[in-house]
């Protein structure tokens, strides 16, 4: 079964945040939507679980029994300790009495979150809260779980048991799709998609991308230097790279091969600069 | 210090809500409670049971609006009319029907309709010993005994609604309403999931503040509780659904608890509990008709003060059933817009 959007549009008071976006979800792979702020990530989501009306288009998603979803907020109840919100998202979906006892202390275990149980959410760190919050999307066994940017904010280590969560998650079957900030993170999922202004710019395996990349990426190091076409340039680290769409930079220049940041910038450059001098 | 005026005033107009109330509010409140403000009764309505009945109420001072004249009702039929809310005084006479004699009358008095009571009183003592005043319910006509039972609605509905009207907003805020709406919860199971717990505080707080008032103020509790206990549960629905109403028409705790006193400041003065209601200007006292602590209030002293049954109190019981239902209705009208849009949806699958 895959699920996911077809030809999705979605505008809000005639903006448009998504347009004509198709995204498959199938089981057991972990889809991973990247983008910057306001690429329209969170409303692709929401129109999978259905907190979107899209204007046009279709949402294939399972019934709300069998969605899990982890919106961008804490996605917990503060006042709540780990064990009762994780009895609360149980609970909503039916889970009780042996099964849910079985089904908390299996998830605690496997969040390392056993020991904190007793602990208000609100006294979390951000890694744990948002590993908890996971949890409560996954408790019922859903078909599609649904992971608005599960990670920002979360410390390197936190994110690393939270991708092992994920991946395990997916790994017994479940469709899992996840929008994230973090490109190297994205580099972990089996599948991309990259939006820029509600637009998909590119999707596919990590490979696909790659190899549907056209043109060339430069560097150059030279402290102070002000680039030949600063539109098409940004910096990485100490050094500025910069797109040549056409893949014909001046001879002798520094080609390096792009990187998943580097396609994301150089296609988002693409696209708003249509139409201006290369 | 300029730049943080300028930034504050921004704000300000962004929030259309408070620049209302700030600006709409008292302009409102002035015409509205200057017209409510009032403690004079100038007209009562009166029963005249008894064999000189027809005599007696032809002398009746302006005061008196004579509803019933009756030569063969009896004093039971006129107390039984004072119990039932049917009229503020019922005058008893005596003697027979062709007069001749002295004729005596007596007039009892609801004394758990205060003002209507001290003005008829004022009244009966102008006859010069012709009536004779009993005051039923309240003797001594205390302030307390009136004032009591219509306090423990006012005090159910502050802790009701502005509690409720926070509730859903935090969900908004905390961005876990959506985590609701994408749970399989109906919105009904939702908001009855959210007052229960306020529900059950607000019954306990309801005994606790009602046993205090007897104790402290030897408040009569002359009628059946469980009357009392089923009038004040609807009530309880009601108030606490207007808080849920709040809720969903709030973005922020802020709006909802301006909104909440919006809504509760004219239960204070206008629900007949301070100004009685047939003293207020015809324009202002129909507010009082649809506010629900003026019913409550009804249900509360009648069955405290009158030991009235729910056969004369059906009125009161049947309106605030009706604000219930509606009330929560609209509440969960409004809140499913928030949690289910893919009504809206055109197709899935």
């Amino acid at each position: 079964m895959t699920f996911g959007a077809r030809g999705v549009s979605v505008s809000f008071d005639g903006t448009t945040a998504l347009r004509d976006v198709s995204v498959d979800v199938p089981d057991a792979a972990v889809i991973a939507v990247v983008g910057g702020d306001g690429a329209g990530k969170s409303t692709l989501l929401r129109t999978l679980v259905r907190q979107v009306a899209p204007d046009s288009g279709t949402v294939d998603a399972p019934g709300k029994a069998d969605l899990g979803y982890l919106p961008a907020s804490s996605g917990s109840w503060a006042a709540l300790t780990v064990a009762q919100n994780l009895d609360f998202a149980a609970g909503a979906y039916g889970l009780a009495g042996a099964a849910l006892e079985q089904r908390r202390t299996e998830l605690l275990a496997a969040a390392d979150l056993t020991a904190a149980s007793d602990r208000l959410a609100s006294q979390l760190s951000g890694g744990m809260r948002r590993k908890l919050g996971f949890l409560m999307a996954i408790v019922h066994r859903p078909r599609l779980v649904v992971l608005d940017e599960p990670s920002t904010g979360v410390d390197p280590v936190s994110r690393i048991d939270l991708w092992r969560l994920i991946s395990e998650e997916a790994a017994s079957g479940t469709a899992v799709v996840m929008s994230t900030t973090y490109l190297d993170e994205a580099e972990r999922a089996g599948h991309l998609v990259v939006l820029d202004a509600g637009e998909v710019l590119v999707q596919g395996s990590n490979d696909d991308v790659r190899a549907s990349f056209a043109g060339a990426v430069t560097r150059s190091v030279t402290a102070g230097a002000t680039p030949v076409r600063p539109e098409w340039s940004w910096r990485r680290g100490h050094a500025r790279h910069e797109f040549w769409p056409d893949g014909e930079p001046p001879v002798g220049s520094d080609v390096v091969a792009p990187d998943l940041e580097d396609i994301v910038i150089a296609l988002s450059l693409e696209r708003r600069l249509a139409g201006v001098a290369r | 210090m300029k730049a943080m005026i300028v930034k504050e005033f921004r704000e300000l107009i962004r929030d259309r809500r408070t620049v209302g109330l700030l600006v709409g509010l008292p302009l409102i409140l002035l015409v509205v409670f200057g017209y409510a403000a009032n403690f004079y009764v100038d007209h009562v309505s009166a029963a005249v049971v008894g064999p000189q009945a027809e005599q007696v109420a032809a002398q009746l001072p302006d005061l008196f609006e004579v509803q019933t004249v009756d030569t063969a009702a009896t004093e039971q039929d006129a107390r039984d009319m004072l119990r039932d809310d049917v009229v503020d005084v019922a005058l008893v006479t005596g003697g027979d029907a062709a007069g001749g004699t002295s004729s005596t009358a007596t007039a009892l008095i609801d004394g758990s309709n205060l003002f209507a009571a001290q003005s008829i009183l004022a009244a009966v003592n102008a006859t010069g010993g012709a009536i004779t005043p009993e005051v039923l319910y309240n003797p001594d006509l205390t302030t307390a005994w009136v004032m009591i039972p219509a306090i423990i609605g006012l005090i159910l509905t502050f802790i009701g609604t502005i509690v409720t009207s926070i509730g859903l907003v935090r969900e908004r805020e905390a961005g876990t309403l959506e985590q609701l709406a994408v749970m399989p919860i109906k919105p009904g199971t939702v908001i009855l999931g959210k007052i229960a717990p306020y529900f059950l505080l607000a019954a306990i707080d309801m005994v606790i503040v009602t046993a205090l008032g007897m104790l402290l103020f030897d408040v009569p509790f002359n009628g059946n509780v469980l009357t009392f206990a089923l009038g004040a549960a609807i009530f309880l629905f009601v108030v606490l659904g207007i808080g849920v109403f709040i809720s969903t028409i709030s973005q922020t705790a802020g709006q909802a608890i301006q909104t909440a006193f919006f809504v509760l400041m004219p239960q204070i003065l206008l629900s007949g509990m301070i100004f009685p209601l047939e003293a207020m200007a015809a324009g202002v006292r129909w507010i009082g008709y649809l506010l629900p602590l003026t019913y409550f209030t009804k249900i509360s002293q009648g069955v405290m003060l009158r030991g009235a049954g729910i056969d004369s109190l059906w009125l009161p019981f049947v309106v605030l059933t009706v604000m219930a239902v509606a009330i929560f209705t609209a509440a969960t009208l409004r809140f499913r817009r928030d949690l289910a849009p893919e009504r809206r949806e055109r197709t899935a699958s």
